[in-house]
Formats: C-alpha cells, sequence, structure tokens
C-alpha cells in the first residue's frame, strides 16, 4: 500500500502567551487521500487554522513550539525538514489559499506581474511546471511563465484573460481576486491544496462558483484539499469528509453523509442545532452555552466535557480515544450519541 | 398587515460620478425607485449581495444619507421635511445595531458610558437623570443577558457574542421603535449566533420592537423574518412572507440566489 497524500499524527502545538503555554493543538490525528475534500470545522479558536498552518509550517517557532508530533506528505516527514526545503514545498506541493483575496494580492503589481513571479519561482524547484523538462534560458523563461499564468486564469474562470493580466487588483470584484489567489496557489501543481475558509468574505452566488471550481480541480487533477471552514452548509455540499476540531482535538470524523447524517458526537450535535435550516421554527435554534476552555488551563480529559449535557466523572479520567461509530466513520467520545439526528 | 411604522416610497439615490485627472465618471445609481413598507411589530429582512444598494437604503433610513427623489416615511412623517428639533426626537426612535461587535464599541469607554451615550443625546427626549440612566444601563444589561456587574467594565473584556449584547442594550436605550440590524450576526460563531438570534426574538416579544434586518445570510432571514425583500442592483426584485419567498421564488434571481446558498443536505 502506497503511503497516503497526508497524514498528521499525534500532532501538538504550544503557544507562548502572556498567561502561560497554551496547548492549542492536542494530538491532532488527520488523512487525507487524494481525490479527497477534507472540511476542517469548528468554533474560532479550535486549531482550524493552526492545524492548516503547521502542514506548511507557517507557524513561527516561537512563540508557537512543537513537542511533539508528525506530518507526512506521501510518506516524507515535513516536520524535520530543513526549512529551504520546506521553502521549496510551499507553493509546489503545497498550495495555499486564505480568506481574504484583497489583503493577498499586492495592490501595486499587475495580477499578471505577480501570477509570472509565482510560476517563475515554482519552475525555479521544478522547470516542468512551465511545460519543459529543463531549465530555459531567461527570456524563453519568462514567456513560458506568462503562458502558464494565462491559461491558469482562463481554467479559473477569469474572462479574457490574457487582456486580465495587465489589471491590477483593485480592479478586480472580491470574487474574482480570490480567483486570482486560486490560480495562484495551482500555478505550482500542488498535490495538496489548504483552502482556509475561502469563500467567507464573498457572496453567496460567488462562493458557489468558487467552490464549484474546487471541486473541479479535485477530479481533473487528482489532488487532495483541506478545506478549513465554519459553515457546515459548505462542507455538506462541497467536501467528501470531515473532520470537526474541538479545543485542538479532532473529535469525530468520517464522510461527510455519514457524520453529518448521523453525527455522534455532541459537540457535532450541538454545532448542527445551531444552524438554521429550512424547518427551524421561529425560536427552536439551539445556542451552545459557554465558550472554548481556556488552552493555558485545559480542563482535564474530555476537552468539551465542562459543556457536555452527557458529560460523566470518567470524561475528566483522560482524553477519549477515537473508535470507531460506522463506516470510516469515528468519534472521540465515551457518551456517543446513538439515537439518529433528528430524535 | 399591521398599520405601517416605515414606508419607503420610490427612493431613489444617485451618487455623482467622481472628478479625476481625465474628466468625470459616470454616476452610480445606487437605488432604482425603491418602494416597500414595514409593519409595526413585524420582522422585515432586506437581502442583498454586495453591492446591490441595501447599505444605502439603511442610511437612507437614518438619514445619514438623502435620497435624490422618492420619500421615507415613519409613521406617515416624511422625514426629509419634518423640523430639525422633530427629527431629533425622531432618531431616538430608531436606533441601529452594527455588523461588527470588535469595531462598534469604543474600547476606551466603559460599559456604562457606551449604554448611556444615545441616552445623553438624547436626554432631552428622554428626559433621564444621571443617576435614572446608570439604572436604566444595568436594567438593559439585564435584559440582553448580562449584568450590572459589568458596568464598569471595558469592551475587551468581553467575547464577541457579550459585545454584540452590549450593541443590542446601547441601541435599546432610547426606547426605539424600529430597530436596524445590519448583520448583526456575521462576525460571531454559529453557537453565539443561534444565542444572538434567539435573544433577538425574546426582545422582540417582550419590547414589541419592529426589525428591519439587513443581510446576506438567506438561513438567518428565513429563521428570524415574517417578511422579505430581496434587492439587486438597486432595484427591489421580490417582496413577500418569508415563507412564500424561499418555497416559491418569482424570480430568476431569487431562484438563482436561494440555490447558491449552501445547505446541509442529508442523505436519505
Amino acid at each position: 500500500m502506497t503511503a497516503p497524500l497526508l497524514e498528521i499524527r499525534d500532532l501538538h502545538l504550544t503557544m507562548r502567551s502572556f498567561h502561560g503555554e497554551a496547548h492549542v493543538l492536542n494530538g491532532v490525528e488527520l488523512t487525507v487521500e487524494r481525490g479527497q475534500i477534507w472540511g476542517l470545522v469548528g468554533e474560532s479558536g479550535c486549531g482550524k487554522s493552526l492545524t492548516g498552518l503547521s502542514i506548511s509550517r507557517l507557524v513561527s517557532t516561537p512563540p508557537g513550539r512543537y513537542p511533539s508530533g508528525s506530518i507526512r506528505l506521501e510518506g516524507q516527514e515535513l516536520t524535520a525538514l530543513p526549512p529551504r526545503a520546506m521553502q521549496a514545498l510551499r507553493g509546489k506541493r503545497i498550495g495555499m489559499i486564505f480568506q481574504d483575496p484583497t489583503t493577498n494580492l499586492n495592490p501595486t503589481a499587475r495580477i499578471g506581474t505577480q501570477l509570472v513571479d509565482v510560476a517563475l519561482a515554482a519552475a525555479a524547484h521544478d522547470p516542468r511546471v512551465l511545460g519543459r523538462d529543463r531549465a530555459p534560458g531567461p527570456f524563453a523563461r519568462k514567456a513560458a511563465a506568462r503562458k502558464v499564468a494565462v491559461e491558469m486564469l482562463a481554467r479559473v474562470g477569469i474572462p479574457d484573460p490574457e487582456a486580465r493580466m495587465l489589471s491590477y487588483p483593485h480592479e478586480f470584484s472580491g470574487g474574482m481576486r480570490q480567483r486570482v489567489l486560486i490560480a495562484m496557489a495551482l500555478i505550482g501543481r500542488p498535490e495538496l491544496l489548504i483552502a482556509d475558509e475561502p469563500t467567507t468574505a464573498l457572496d453567496v452566488s460567488v462562493q458557489a462558483q468558487i467552490l464549484k471550481l474546487l471541486k473541479g480541480m479535485v477530479s481533473d487533477h487528482d489532488i487532495g484539499v483541506i478545506l478549513i471552514t465554519h459553515n457546515l452548509g459548505v462542507v455538506s455540499e462541497t467536501c467528501t469528509h470531515v473532520a470537526v476540531m474541538y479545543a485542538g482535538n479532532v473529535v469525530e470524523r468520517g464522510p461527510v453523509g455519514e457524520v453529518l447524517g448521523r453525527p455522534r458526537h455532541p459537540y457535532t450535535r450541538a454545532l448542527m442545532a445551531a444552524i438554521p435550516t429550512r424547518g427551524t421554527a421561529r425560536g427552536a435554534l439551539k445556542g451552545l452555552e459557554g465558550t472554548v476552555p481556556d488552552l493555558v488551563r485545559p480542563p482535564p480529559g474530555c476537552r468539551f466535557a465542562p459543556r457536555c449535557a452527557r458529560a460523566t466523572a470518567d470524561c475528566a479520567a483522560g482524553l477519549p480515544a477515537m473508535r470507531a461509530a460506522g463506516a470510516g466513520h469515528e468519534v472521540a467520545c465515551l457518551h456517543p450519541i446513538e439515537e439518529p439526528a433528528d430524535a | 398587515m399591521p398599520d405601517p411604522i416605515l414606508q419607503i416610497e420610490t427612493v431613489s439615490k444617485v451618487y455623482p460620478g467622481r472628478a479625476g485627472l481625465f474628466g468625470r465618471s459616470a454616476p452610480v445609481e445606487a437605488l432604482k425607485g425603491v418602494s416597500l413598507s414595514v409593519g409595526r411589530g413585524e420582522s422585515f429582512g432586506l437581502v442583498g449581495e454586495s453591492g446591490s444598494g441595501k447599505t444605502t437604503l439603511t442610511r437612507s433610513i437614518l438619514r445619514l444619507e438623502s435620497p435624490t427623489s422618492g420619500r421615507i416615511l415613519f409613521e406617515g412623517q416624511d422625514m426629509a421635511t419634518i423640523s430639525p428639533a422633530a427629527m431629533r426626537a425622531l432618531r431616538a426612535r430608531i436606533q441601529i445595531v452594527f455588523q461588527d461587535p470588535y469595531a462598534s464599541l469604543n474600547p476606551r469607554m466603559t460599559i456604562q458610558q457606551i449604554i448611556c451615550e444615545p441616552m445623553v443625546v438624547h436626554r432631552a427626549t428622554l428626559g433621564l437623570s444621571a443617576a435614572q440612566r446608570r439604572d436604566r444601563a444595568a436594567e438593559l444589561l439585564t435584559l440582553v443577558g448580562l449584568g450590572p456587574q459589568h458596568l464598569s467594565r471595558h469592551p475587551h473584556e468581553f467575547s464577541g457574542g457579550q459585545r454584540q449584547r452590549i450593541g443590542i442594550a446601547r441601541a435599546l436605550a432610547p426606547k426605539p421603535d424600529l430597530l436596524l440590524l445590519d448583520e448583526p450576526t456575521s462576525a460571531l460563531d454559529v453557537s453565539v449566533q443561534a444565542q444572538v438570534l434567539n435573544l433577538l426574538i425574546e426582545l422582540q416579544d417582550r419590547l414589541g420592537l419592529t426589525y428591519f434586518f439587513i443581510s446576506h445570510d438567506l438561513a438567518v432571514v428565513r429563521y428570524l423574518c415574517d417578511r422579505v425583500a430581496l434587492i439587486h442592483r438597486g432595484t427591489l426584485v421580490e417582496e413577500g412572507p418569508t415563507e412564500a419567498i424561499f418555497e416559491a421564488p418569482a424570480s430568476d434571481y431569487a431562484r438563482g440566489l436561494i440555490a447558491a446558498a449552501p445547505e446541509i443536505r442529508l442523505p436519505a
């Protein structure tokens, strides 16, 4: 059996703060295969973004510190990689898209210039990005990079890409800027794409286009995607799998229909009860009481126990282990909910 | 429909083009003859994407912007023609809750100062002494699920959801009839959003408020609003009872928008 595209094992991350060292990732485990879109969901401060940033090692250390854990990209251990080798992976094998398309583009440079720069940087590590086996001369290289940039703009659905290469970011709408960022992330032909809330700042119709584009990329190029979001509707319509995070742990994971159709963890259930859907009667929405725990002094055992109606004394004894709860469906809870979601 | 508290009659707003080095840019028609009516005590939802004109319409209702043509009536009075004194009194009765609870509370002020500020501004209308204002601030905090012990704190000591509760308490301070809610939950986590939405429902039932709820989140609008209007490129596309619009949208735009909103679909 070949190694999975991405394998995160027992990843711990602590962050130094004024109040002490916060244990922000507490043994995250996640496996992503090619062709899969994993939704990473949870409240703010649950470690979704830090998991994404840890994969491409964009968490600065200090204040961050990784006491233990392993992140493997097709079997290659990333945590031990020297910075230069990691730099070569970023934008090449691992692509990233962030939430705010406005602040991630240089307002003083043309779209084309920015895309060509990315293509040239990616080609420095792998000339095949420009469609050549070996590095050509500087002029030919630039022309090839330009060609790749135009192709990529066309592929993400920017009309008249040749002319749009000369535009500046302010001439683009939010949706078009996000497409440019996706194009930028895809230029290096990544095998793994990490998208951190890529559509949160966008209108629903634009969001639908971007998510469709993302799905198309997965089926066309056989890549793996981690989609960080807080919108379970987006997960339901876009993802193949979902991992629910709470206070630095993955508490439930599995195929999207399985997890959202038969949520077993009380936290997953509570998150779903907090979202209005077509059948929700006025006043029937259930908020989740309490807040995410203080991670400098986290509660012992299951970190969700203080907010959980099903918690018993043994929940504080130790972190509950992941156990099977259905086809590919796993839950880390001592008292998982057995009844179907509508009960 | 109950008697209208707010009537918007063929309101248009044109922003003149900006003068630049190479002449004047084309004027922007932000609102094109928008008419709608909000009944007393109802929750009215205004849905639109960015650039649709919903902010211009909101600012026009608050009279931060004056329409190029058309009228906006509050309880049958044209807000453009009433005397400045009457307008000042009227402003107390239309309040707004802002989108971002992190940006809309002054970090240097205590919660008491924040909630009392509108009561100070409208002291001529409300006629409350400093002691009475303090008592009312404490009362309002309790009403939104916080307490008098929070009066001397500062905004940074509160979570996003608590800050939005403070924003709601501030808006309720001058005893408004109409509350404009400008995406009040879009900056909050879903778990907190549910609490704030339920608080809004509870307050409406207790105080008989009228809500003008501005949002692009269709699920939230569907949950909270009795009637809904869709605005697109400055034109009102569709208006009617919420369930009717969501179940049987008449326009292509409404159908597209509703179809584009992501929903949790469960396997049968």
